[in-house]
């Protein structure tokens, strides 16, 4: 998915600024992001916080796990997954949200380009 | 008059009411008209369940008829009123109460009446028979005045009604004129067992007593004097010497009826009349009288197919029964008493356990014809099975009763061997077939089953056996019989705690290591984050367990739909101060909040941003508030009455006492929420009986209900224990919740864990009364860490920097969710909707 976001660099925060194994929300260029850091992959992921089921911006603040193979977050207003890569919903093929690419890099959490 | 043809149902009696309720269903509904008469001041209800009238139940627990049943299918219905002739020469029907109404067609299903012995003195005061819920009121009235209670009659339903008796706290004895309990269901052996377990129950049993009169009593209202020069000394007497058909208006009009009564039926129902049918225990089908519902069900269900041109009909029923009475397990099946030629009898006779049991099978060994069982029933269904089915039998029949002690399995055949045409429920005839397609077409559980089938919700019997055709297919199905919480802990709820408990684990991630596997998810975080809570009750923004909290325990408060928040201080009992009223009337304002009294007697600010929670609930806390907890599964609010203090007929102070209840569980998290409530007199004006927890106050104590419900599904609180003091109270209430917290589903209001308990009221008054796990103390010893834990969780949250930052929209903005709109109304605000929004941003 090509976007705005993705054609530049952008310091967030400290990685110790996110919510452990949960999600945390942050606000780039008027855009709310989702963050979610999963402790033990030493990972960050990122998903637009807009939730397009409640029509709100709240999925940074649902709970993240696993189904099966995938890495996904609950909506905290109706329950439906979202894949932390990819922003599929699990639910229903034909809903996906916007997912960004970000990266730890000395301990801050930057999105944009990688490679 | 329309041009629909006249249909009248005579007597809304269970029976009559399934009628109603087939014709509802079926094609023809709209070319009838129906009226129907119902001589009780009440409508259909359940006798079968008659007697949990005296342990609780109410007379709408026990109702038939849903709620507008009759205006919404047009039937019209005269209540109070008893049809008195049928004139079948101008076919009409006419009432006690002038109603005269003709019919094309008439259904009668007048039920059967209680049979009193001409007795000299029969008709004294206190004496009554066991038939509606009239006359379980009657003596209701005067088992309270009364010391001692005999029964007429030892069968079925005389026991039964002795154990009413005893509830009442007679001293209790059935006089019976045959040698032996029962005697139609069982043999000699089996009765002499019956018997003695009986008598240790504190009834005394007298057979072969022939009462010969009733006279006045020196010491109480009557003496019975029998035939062997002997007599008994009681206060009350019930009759229960058999039923009688109600044939008396077939008579009237011609019908023809059995030489001992009975209106006479052909195979569909038909009396000697085409146009009138007769069902139910009115009815003499082949001679017979079939004093069980599930027959009558039957015969109700071939009239309404009868009426719709659909091929169907009655061909006798099995009179099989398995019944608990007074505690005791009994069973008997088919030929009991080997009256078949040649029949073999194979007994079990148990002396030490009191447990007896007898096949009878055919002479070449191959078929079981009948059996008895005492004091351990539980081979009932796999026998009533090989019979109906006509099973071949094992090579040593006695195999069937016999006990399994090497642990190599029962013999019972099992459910496989059954044919899919078998009937597993007799109460709603469902087949093994028709369960196995239920099954397949996805009601994987015992509550899904139920509920597109029936099976199991009548008399019960079926249980055992619908639950073992359930696990059959689903292994059929390469399906687990999984009870597993979700795909990352293979256990149970129940077992999570257990492991929790024992292992004094702390966190969700030393739990996933030891016993589950990948990263958990929205059901596993939430639901071992709520089991962690419930054994130590520490902080839930803790950081190992803040991720795991559902956002409204996350956030300390309920997500609305826009992504605000609503803030309900803790208002204990309903009780508040009018400065707290101005203080939260401030607050509203100060922030913009929209304000709503609840249903639960307090105060509910709505539309707080995220970022705001912190300093709102600041305010909040220096003026005295605390958390309501609004967002937890855990104790809500325990509801009152305004109580003695001031109410005119409150005899306790109901307001105390809710609010020592609310502080004393505040902040007890729970596999659900729970709701409390106190009543200061049997006017009930805080619903107790709708709650969790619901307490009401009596001359002598308190009354203490358990596991009512409101909500999606309400349920009236069982009466658990009557006049309890306030200490004991505490206990049982701290015993009943720990034992709920400790065993109950994810999710599960106590209504649903209560109707899902095996045993259910009694035995929760074992474990909580009698204390027949032993865990009694530990129960209230666990409950007193958490009461002794309790914190506010918002206090300490707004004494935490670091945890308050944790509420900012964003971790690297000052700004808040831009596209949270309100608009006003009635001078408040509320969520702007979608195209409002839209054009505010534009
Ligand atoms: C605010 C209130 C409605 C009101 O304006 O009066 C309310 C509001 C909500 N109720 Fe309720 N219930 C409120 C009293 C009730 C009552 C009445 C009572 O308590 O006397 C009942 C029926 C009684 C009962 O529970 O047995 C009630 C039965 C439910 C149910 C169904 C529960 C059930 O077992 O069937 C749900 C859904 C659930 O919990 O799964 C529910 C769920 C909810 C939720 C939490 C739905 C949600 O997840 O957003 C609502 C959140 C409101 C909020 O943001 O604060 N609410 N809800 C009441 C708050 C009472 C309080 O002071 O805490
Ligand atoms: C205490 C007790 C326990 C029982 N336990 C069980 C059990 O465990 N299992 C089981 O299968 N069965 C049990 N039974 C039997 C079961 O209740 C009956 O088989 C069933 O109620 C029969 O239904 P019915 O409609 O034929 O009769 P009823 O339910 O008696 O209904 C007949 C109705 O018709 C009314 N009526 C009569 N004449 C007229 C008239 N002329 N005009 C208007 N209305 C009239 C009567 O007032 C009555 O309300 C029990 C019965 C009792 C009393
Ligand atoms: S009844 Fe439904 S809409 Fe109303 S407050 Fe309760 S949950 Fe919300
Ligand atoms: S046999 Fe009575 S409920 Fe199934």
């Amino acid at each position: 998915m090509v976007n705005e976001l993705m054609s530049k660099d952008v310091d967030i925060c400290a990685l110790t600024d996110l919510n452990e194994n949960a999600g945390t929300a942050a606000l780039v260029d008027d855009i709310q992001l989702a963050l979610f850091y999963v402790k033990k992959l030493e990972k960050v992921y990122a998903l637009s916080n807009y939730d397009p089921f409640s029509e709100a911006n709240v999925l940074s603040r649902g709970i993240i796990g696993s189904l099966g193979d995938e890495l996904v977050v609950a909506s905290p207003v109706y329950k439906q997954h979202f894949n932390l890569e990819t922003g599929q919903c699990v639910e229903d093929e034909k809903v996906s949200i916007p997912a960004y690419p970000v990266e730890i890099i000395n301990g801050r959490v930057v999105l944009g380009s990688i490679g | 008059m329309s041009d629909k043809k006249q249909l009248v149902v005579i007597g809304n009696g269970m029976v009559g009411h399934k009628f109603l309720q087939s014709m509802v269903s079926s094609d023809v509904m709209q070319d009838y008209e129906i009226t129907t008469f119902c001589e009780e001041t009440r409508f259909a209800y359940d006798r079968v369940h008659l007697s949990s009238y005296f342990s609780g139940k109410t007379e709408e627990d026990l109702s038939l008829v849903e709620p507008g049943f009759f205006e919404e299918n047009n039937i019209t219905v005269h209540v109070g009123d008893r049809v008195s002739n049928i004139d079948r020469s101008r076919k009409v029907v006419s009432s006690a109460n002038g109603q005269v109404i003709p019919y094309d067609k008439v259904v009668l299903a007048t039920g059967s009446f209680p049979f009193v012995p001409p007795i000299p003195g029969h008709e004294r005061d206190n004496c009554f028979v066991y038939r509606t819920i009239d006359d379980l009121v009657d003596i209701a009235k005067a088992g309270e005045e009364s010391k001692v209670g005999v029964v007429i009659g030892g069968g079925l339903l005389g026991l039964e009604a002795a154990k009413a008796l005893k509830d009442l706290g007679l001293k209790t004895h059935v006089v019976e004129f045959a040698p032996r309990l029962m005697a139609v269901q069982i043999d000699d052996g089996a009765g002499a067992v019956l018997r003695k377990k009986i008598e240790e129950l504190g009834v005394s049993v007298h057979t072969q007593k022939n009462t010969q009169g009733i006279v006045d009593g020196e010491e109480c209202l009557h003496r019975m004097n029998f035939a062997d020069g002997s007599h008994i000394e009681t206060d009350v007497i019930l009759f229960s010497a058999g039923i009688r058909p109600r044939d008396d208006i077939a008579r009237d009009c011609g019908l023809s009826l059995g030489e001992r009564g009975g209106i006479i039926v052909n195979d569909h129902c038909q009396t000697s009349d085409e146009d009138i049918y007769a069902i139910g225990e009115c009815a003499l089908w082949d001679g017979k009288i079939f004093g069980l519902v599930a027959p009558g069900y039957q015969m109700a269900q071939v009239v309404a197919d009868q009426l719709s041109a659909k091929e169907n009909s009655f061909s006798g029923a099995d009179m099989s029964t398995k019944l608990k009475l007074m505690g005791v397990d009994v069973a008997s099946i088919g030929d009991a008493h080997a009256t078949t030629e040649k029949a073999k009898i194979y007994t079990y006779v148990n002396g030490a356990d009191d447990v007896y049991k007898k096949i009878v099978v055919s002479e070449d060994n191959k078929r079981l014809l009948g059996a008895v069982l005492i004091g351990d029933t539980v081979d009932y269904g796999n026998l009533l099975q090989l019979r109906l089915n006509n099973i071949t039998l094992p090579e040593y029949p006695d195999s069937l009763i016999l006990p399994q002690r090497d642990g190599s399995g029962a013999t019972g055949l099992g459910v496989e061997a059954l044919p899919d045409a078998a009937q597993i429920c007799s109460c709603f005839d469902v087949s093994k077939g028709a369960l196995c397609q239920a099954v397949s077409d996805g009601a994987t559980t015992m509550s899904a089953l139920k509920e597109v089938t029936s099976a199991t919700t009548g008399c019960g019997g079926c249980t055992a056996l619908v639950g073992q055709v359930l696990n059959k297919e689903l292994e059929k199905l390469g399906m687990d019989v999984n009870t597993d919480l979700c795909e990352h802990f293979a256990y149970t709820r129940q077992d999570l705690y257990h492991l929790v408990r024992v292992g004094k684990i702390k966190t969700f991630d030393e739990m996933i290591e030891k016993h589950g596997k990948g990263y958990g998810c929205d059901i596993c975080k939430p639901t071992i984050a709520s089991i962690l809570a419930s054994c130590w009750n520490d902080y839930v923004l803790e950081t190992p367990h803040a991720g795991l909290q559902d956002t409204n325990d996350r956030y300390l408060a309920n997500i609305q739909k826009n992504g605000t928040y609503s803030i309900v201080p803790r208002i204990a009992g309903g009780e508040i101060t009018p400065d707290k009223l101005i203080v939260l009337g401030e607050v509203g304002k100060k922030y913009n909040l929209y304000t709503k009294i609840t249903g639960g007697q307090r105060i509910d600010l709505f539309g707080a941003r995220q970022e705001e929670l912190p300093i709102i609930w600041k305010e909040l806390i220096d003026a005295g508030f605390e958390t309501g907890h609004a967002y937890g599964k855990s104790l809500r609010t325990v509801k009152s009455c305004v109580g003695s203090t001031w109410c005119r007929y409150g005899v306790a102070d109901s307001v105390t006492t809710a609010i020592d209840l609310e502080n004393r569980y505040k902040g007890l998290r729970a596999p659900h929420k729970i709701k409390f409530a106190v009543s200061g007199c049997t006017r009930e004006c805080a619903e107790a009986q709708s709650k969790d927890v619901g307490v009401i106050a009596t001359e002598n104590g308190w009354n203490l209900y358990l596991c009512g419900n409101g909500g999606m599904k309400p349920r009236h609180g069982d009466l658990f224990a009557t006049d309890l003091d306030y200490e004991t109270m505490i206990k049982y209430i701290d015993r009943f919740l720990m034992f709920y917290v400790k065993t109950a589903d994810r999710l599960q209001r106590t209504s649903t864990w209560m109707t899902n308990l095996d045993g259910g009221i009694d035995y929760l008054r074992e474990v909580v009364i009698e204390d027949s796990l032993g865990l009694a103390e530990t129960f209230e010893a666990e409950m007193q860490i958490v009461v002794d834990a309790y914190q506010c969780e918002w206090k300490t949250t707004v004494e935490n920097e670091e945890k308050s930052k944790s509420f900012n929209a964003f971790v690297n903005s000052d700004k808040g969710d831009s596209q949270i709109v309100f608009v006003p109304e009635r001078d408040q605000i509320r969520p702007a909707r979608k195209e409002e929004i839209a054009a505010k941003l534009n």
